[in-house]
Formats: C-alpha cells, sequence, structure tokens
C-alpha cells in the first residue's frame, strides 16, 4: 500500500524561539502587530515615543513564546517591529 | 525581561530611504505594508535593485517612489502609467514598477490602465486601493462602493464602481490578482510572480484608510477594516470575476491570483516589427 502522507517525526522538529525588536520612534500605534499575533505575546507598552504613541511590548510572563513567524514584522505599516530566531 | 529590544534599524532598511522614516502615511494605513512587502518582493526577485524602477503619480501612495531606494520617478496625476510604458520600452532591460493608488490609476488615469492592458506592455502595477481620494480629504472615486458615504457623497455613493481585476483581465492583461493588506506574504508572492512575468500584471491590493473612508463606513480604525478582512475574505483563484465586486456589506471578498496567462508582450512584438521593416535578422 502506497503512503500517502508520512505521519511527521516530532524528534526532527525543534520548536523556534524569537526574539522581537522595535524601533519606538516609528510606530504610530495601529495595534496590528499586537491584535495579529498568533501566539498572543505582544500587547502595548506604557512608554510613549516622541510622538506620542505607545509602541509594542513583550507580555510579561511571554518572553519564551515567540516562534518567529515574523507576522508582525510583515504586518507592520511603518517598518517598527522585526524578529529574529535566536538559537 | 518584559521589555523588548529596541533597535535603530530594520532589516529591510537597505532598500528605504530610512532617514526619511517615519513616513507620512496615517496611523494603519496599508500603503507602508505595500510598501515593505514590494521591498521583500525585490530581495526575493533575484533581479539587482538597480535594475529595478519605482513609479508612482500622485496622492497617498504616490510618495512610495519617494521612500524607496531605487530609481524612481513621481509622475503627474494618473500619468504613471504612460511614463512606465514609456520607459520599459527604450529600456526593456529595467523591471518597471508601478506603484499608486486607485484614485490616480483606476479613475484619472484610467485610459492609460486598459490601453497598457490591451497592448500587454510588459510593466507591472500595484494599485493600492482604499476606496476614495484620501490625500485631498476622502472624495468618492471610481472605485467606492455603492452607498458608501465620503465627504462628497454623505447620503451614500450612487455612482456604481470599477470592478478592477474583470477590467483589466478583459482588457488583455497577462497577469491579475487581488489581495489585502492582511495577506502579506500572499501579497509578496504575487509581486515576485509579477516581476517574473512577460507582459502587463495587475495586482489590487484592498487598503484600511482609517480617517477619510473608514471613519464614515463603520470601520473608525484601521483594525476594524483588517478585522473585516479576516472574517470576510475568501481565497479564490479561479473565481469568476464578473461576480467579485467589493460592496463592503459583509459578502465573501474574493481574493486569488485570477488570471496567469502567456501572451505576446508590446515590447516582443515591436522588436519583431523592427526587425522586419528594417530587413535584418538582430535586434534593433
Amino acid at each position: 500500500m502506497k503512503i500517502l502522507r508520512e505521519p511527521i517525526n516530532l524528534a526532527l522538529f525543534r520548536r523556534p524561539l524569537g526574539r522581537v525588536y522595535v524601533i519606538p520612534e516609528r510606530c504610530k500605534e495601529c495595534s496590528f502587530c499586537w491584535s495579529f499575533c498568533p501566539m498572543d505575546v505582544l500587547e502595548r507598552s506604557d512608554e510613549f515615543n516622541p510622538n506620542g504613541y505607545r509602541y509594542p511590548r513583550v507580555k510579561p510572563g511571554k518572553e519564551n513564546d515567540c516562534v518567529n513567524c515574523k507576522m508582525c514584522s510583515l504586518i507592520c505599516p511603518e517598518l517598527a517591529i522585526y524578529t529574529v530566531e535566536v538559537s | 525581561m518584559t521589555q523588548v529590544v529596541k533597535a535603530q534599524r530594520h532589516p529591510r532598511d537597505s532598500l528605504l530611504r530610512s532617514e526619511r522614516l517615519p513616513h507620512i502615511w496615517c496611523p494603519g494605513c496599508g500603503i507602508g505594508i505595500v510598501m515593505a512587502a514590494y521591498a521583500d518582493a525585490i530581495e526575493a526577485s533575484g533581479i539587482p535593485p538597480e535594475k529595478h524602477v519605482c513609479i508612482s503619480g500622485i496622492g497617498c501612495t504616490g510618495r512610495v517612489s519617494g521612500y524607496m531606494r531605487l530609481d524612481s520617478f513621481h509622475t503627474t496625476h494618473g500619468r504613471a502609467i504612460a511614463f512606465a510604458t514609456g520607459l520599459s520600452l527604450v529600456r526593456p532591460d529595467l523591471e518597471v514598477t508601478v506603484i499608486s493608488g486607485d484614485g490616480d490609476i483606476c479613475t484619472i488615469g484610467g485610459n492609460h490602465l486598459i490601453h497598457a492592458a490591451r497592448r500587454n506592455v510588459d510593466i507591472n502595477v500595484i494599485m493600492v486601493n482604499n476606496f476614495n481620494y484620501g490625500m485631498t480629504g476622502g472624495q468618492h472615486g471610481g472605485t467606492t462602493p455603492l452607498g458608501a458615504k465620503t465627504y462628497t457623497s454623505p447620503y451614500g455613493n450612487f455612482e456604481a464602481p470599477f470592478n478592477m481585476p474583470y477590467l483589466v483581465a478583459a482588457a488583455g492583461a497577462s497577469f491579475v490578482a487581488r489581495w489585502t493588506t492582511l495577506h502579506v506574504r500572499q501579497l509578496i508572492n504575487a509581486i515576485k510572480r509579477m516581476m517574473s512575468v512577460e507582459g502587463f500584471a495587475f495586482i489590487e491590493v484592498i487598503s484600511p484608510c482609517p480617517p477619510t473612508f473608514g471613519e464614515f463606513n463603520n470601520f473608525p480604525e484601521a483594525i476594524d477594516m483588517m478585522e473585516y478582512f479576516r472574517k470576510y475574505s475568501v481565497v479564490d483563484h479561479n473565481a469568476d470575476l464578473s461576480k467579485i465586486d467589493i460592496r463592503l456589506q459583509g459578502e465573501p471578498l474574493v481574493v486569488g491570483n485570477f488570471v496567469d496567462r502567456r501572451r505576446p508582450s508590446y515590447q516582443e512584438l515591436v522588436q519583431e516589427t523592427i526587425r522586419k521593416a528594417s530587413g535584418r535578422g538582430e535586434s534593433v
């Protein structure tokens, strides 16, 4: 019998860990990054940038939850946030 | 560590005039997403940046040419495609991309658009559709949905809008797609594909416009419009193009790469004619 789909060998896969970088001066608080983060890692911070917008930060307790999917980086209209995979 | 790491530069900054950032667009405007997707597609296309040219007309989206660290030109209103046609004829080695808004490409430059599609000129056109003339204060235009309220249609728009993919596909374009600013990965792939297409390639990108369009139409914040895209978007690459007009009233918002076909491009036909007329085998 031909196997159409092989089961995933979880031992070969590793959950990536991402680190979030923010450029506070560019943020305009559009809320896209924390609304569309699939892992719900981001939230609005309490700090203002020079233009009066509150830029995102990582939720307390979710420091190791980013999986480097790059959704925040793709959806940010201001090019103010990106993630880098850490090993 | 509850704070994020603060940085000064973005990985995509090499293709942008980063000293001009933050840009002038409103919070939540989708044009920044399209510009970043274009920069990503340039990197992924394999064509060196010095071979890319970015052309735009007037309007909010017209500012893209000023922010890209590429050879770029900011043309008069509606004439971006006309300029791009001339440039691509003189320099067929360049990858010419027009990024402009719906008011510029569809309404004021509509005739240039359909005739460039008819001739199948080898250029790429990215039309950012925010359903109104945003920069001049939110007047209705050729893409404003029926019944939508704007500054110049306070009782609801009574002019039927263009169905852009249907129009451009009927005019003869080689590649026609529609995505929203939420479908960024698909948009990057579509822009990458349009750079390799021989012939006229057109992408309509549906974008939020919170202060001038959304405010009157139940999308007061940009995130409301993005949530609308998430809820009602349907990916259908084989959709019947005559039925995919946008009303923004909860009907399926059909997106996808609708047309991808091979037709002889204008540049190929011009070269062939020059060869025939000059009676020589080599290109001129």
